[in-house]
């Protein structure tokens, strides 16, 4: 009686699956609920990395609900690799489309940003450039500058208040989030990422930027969504969050 | 990537704990008698951030062994070629003194399980975990030490005691191994052996690392106990003793705590580490 990998698994996360035969205790009795060891091990961690992951949806959901929404997650999209730091890649997704979740249509878009704050804090370190580079072009040299954004540089568009939830759910007294679309921008200065919301226009130049158009084209893409975009903060914000890490 | 400087080349037969991030502060400032901290080594494959500033940081103070958790040595399929390139690619730059993995699975197809599942003591799993030890040795470029599991249950199929087992794969491969001692004391209660009589059935001389840990305590369908190893709490007494048993005949090596669920403060991490070097102290007198 041997009892193949594909066996363990198949009852791993199906608790109605019987116990493979072949797995006793030291008594060569049936394990029975010894096997349940391993069924609890995986489904606590992965539960757990996805409370740790997703702080934010945990708390607007309730730790009960997220555990059992990251109960059908982890059985339906298992981890593809050993690094848990990016396990939950398709959770913002998967929550998105729930039926039961509906009535909170902003929650995919918090995952989505949880998940960017995430993979930011794990990309690549690089040296921002001095921000004297900026101020010694001429505007039409700077109009024509491609600027590159560091690697731990993230920002998401969304049709739902997403930074003011973020930031309701976060930070003690903040204002209650008002039902409005924004834009917002994760920069990573040292090692804590930051989300900052941009203002209207802002997810449009930065999608443009993305694209490697010139700062003048981006500056145009922006203008032709929002009419009344200001580059000034948003490039100040930039700056300041050393986000910028090559010009040319 | 910089890399770090090799000022450790193997860990001191002195006390290490596994690190967590919110003791960094405290392990500079005050190690106590930690000489040597571990890492998992997938916590630190990522492309930059605090995790790899912080264990920059360490390294130049402790001697850090690097404890793989992902590679699922013990899996019936091939090792992944993006792990083993990761593995590298980490040791490379960071030239630990010591690294080690699981005889155990978590990898089936695609999926990683995230746990450490068990295996079959059988003349292929032997013949399988030999392969993919040699894999690791060459590619990593580097003996590995490879650590006894808990064991839950066991499989009918088995025809290898674990000590005979894991004595015949360091003697194939030439690897080293890592002997957790509440590993033991757990398999031992749980499958209905003594936890003394594996010390002594196993290959002592190949044992390059010692890890303890605490556990937790459950019964199964007969109401025997069925300890779990979780990592969450102190290690309990017959588990120390069975260190004392293990150093009195292995003689002293590095020995490790673990801690890595309901994390304490650093003072009581560093009190278990404080037990740990009394009984290096004890069999050195």
């Amino acid at each position: 009686m041997t009892v193949s990998q594909s066996a363990f698994r198949s009852a791993l996360l199906d608790g109605a699956e019987p116990v493979p035969d072949g797995l006793i205790d030291g008594l060569k009795r049936p394990a029975g609920r010894r096997y349940n060891v391993y069924r609890n091990n995986v489904a606590v961690s992965l539960t757990e990395a996805l409370r740790e992951g997703f702080p934010v949806v945990t708390k607007l959901l309730g730790q009960q609900n997220m555990d059992g929404l990251a109960g059908l997650f982890l059985r339906a999209h298992p981890p593809q690799s050993p690094l848990m730091m990016f396990y939950g890649a398709s959770f913002p997704a998967f929550v998105a489309q729930m039926p039961q979740l509906q009535h909170l249509g902003y929650l995919g878009d918090v995952a989505r940003l949880e998940l960017a704050l995430r993979s930011s804090y794990h990309a690549a370190d690089t040296a921002p450039i001095d921000p004297a580079t900026l101020g010694s072009l001429t505007p039409k040299a700077l109009m024509a500058a491609r600027l590159t954004l560091a690697p731990a540089v993230r920002h998401l568009r969304s049709i739902w208040p997403v930074h003011s939830l973020w930031r309701f759910n976060t930070e003690p007294g903040a204002p209650k989030p008002k039902p409005q679309a924004e834009d917002v921008v994760i920069l990573r200065p040292e090692f804590d990422p930051m989300p900052h919301l941009l203002p209207a226009g802002g997810g449009a130049f930065i999608d443009a930027l993305r694209t490697g158009a010139t700062l003048g084209a981006a500056h145009d893409a922006a203008l032709a969504e929002t009419p009344q975009f200001d580059l000034t903060p948003v490039l100040a914000l930039l700056i300041d969050g050393g986000a910028i890490c090559a010009l040319n | 990537m910089l890399d770090a400087t090799p000022r450790y080349d193997r860990l001191p037969n002195a006390p290490g704990v596994g690190y967590k991030p919110q003791h960094f502060a405290q392990i500079l400032d005050d190690p106590g008698p930690v000489e040597w901290l571990e890492i998992h080594a997938e916590n630190y494959m990522g492309e930059g951030g605090r995790p790899l500033a912080q264990l920059r940081a360490l390294s130049e103070r402790f001697a850090i062994s690097v404890h793989g958790v992902g590679l699922s040595i013990g899996g019936e399929g091939p090792l992944d070629p993006d792990h083993l390139a990761r593995l590298k690619k980490l040791v490379g730059w960071l030239k630990p003194a010591s690294f080690s993995e699981h005889l155990a699975w978590s990898t089936h197809g695609a999926e990683f399980l995230n746990d450490l599942l068990p295996l079959p003591y059988t003349n292929a799993t032997l013949t399988r975990v030999a392969a993919h030890i040699d894999q690791v040795q060459q590619v990593v470029g580097r003996q590995m030490l490879l650590e006894n599991p808990s064991s839950y249950l066991a499989f009918a199929e088995s025809t290898w005691s674990e000590t005979d087992f894991l004595a015949e794969i360091a003697h194939r491969t030439g690897c080293g191994l890592l002997l957790d001692v509440n590993n033991v004391f757990v398999s031992a209660t749980n499958l209905g052996y003594s936890p003394q009589g594996y010390i002594d059935a196993y290959p002592l001389d190949k044992v390059g690392e010692i890890h303890l840990g605490g556990h937790d305590e459950d019964q199964d369908d007969h109401g025997a106990p069925l300890l779990i190893d979780s990592h969450g709490r102190a290690v309990v007494d017959p588990v120390w003793a069975l260190l004392d048993h293990t150093l009195d005949r292995s003689g002293p090596r590095p020995t490790l705590v673990e801690w890595d669920t309901d994390v304490p403060d650093w003072p009581v991490l560093a009190t278990e580490a404080a037990r740990a070097a009394t009984a290096l102290t004890r069999i050195a007198a």
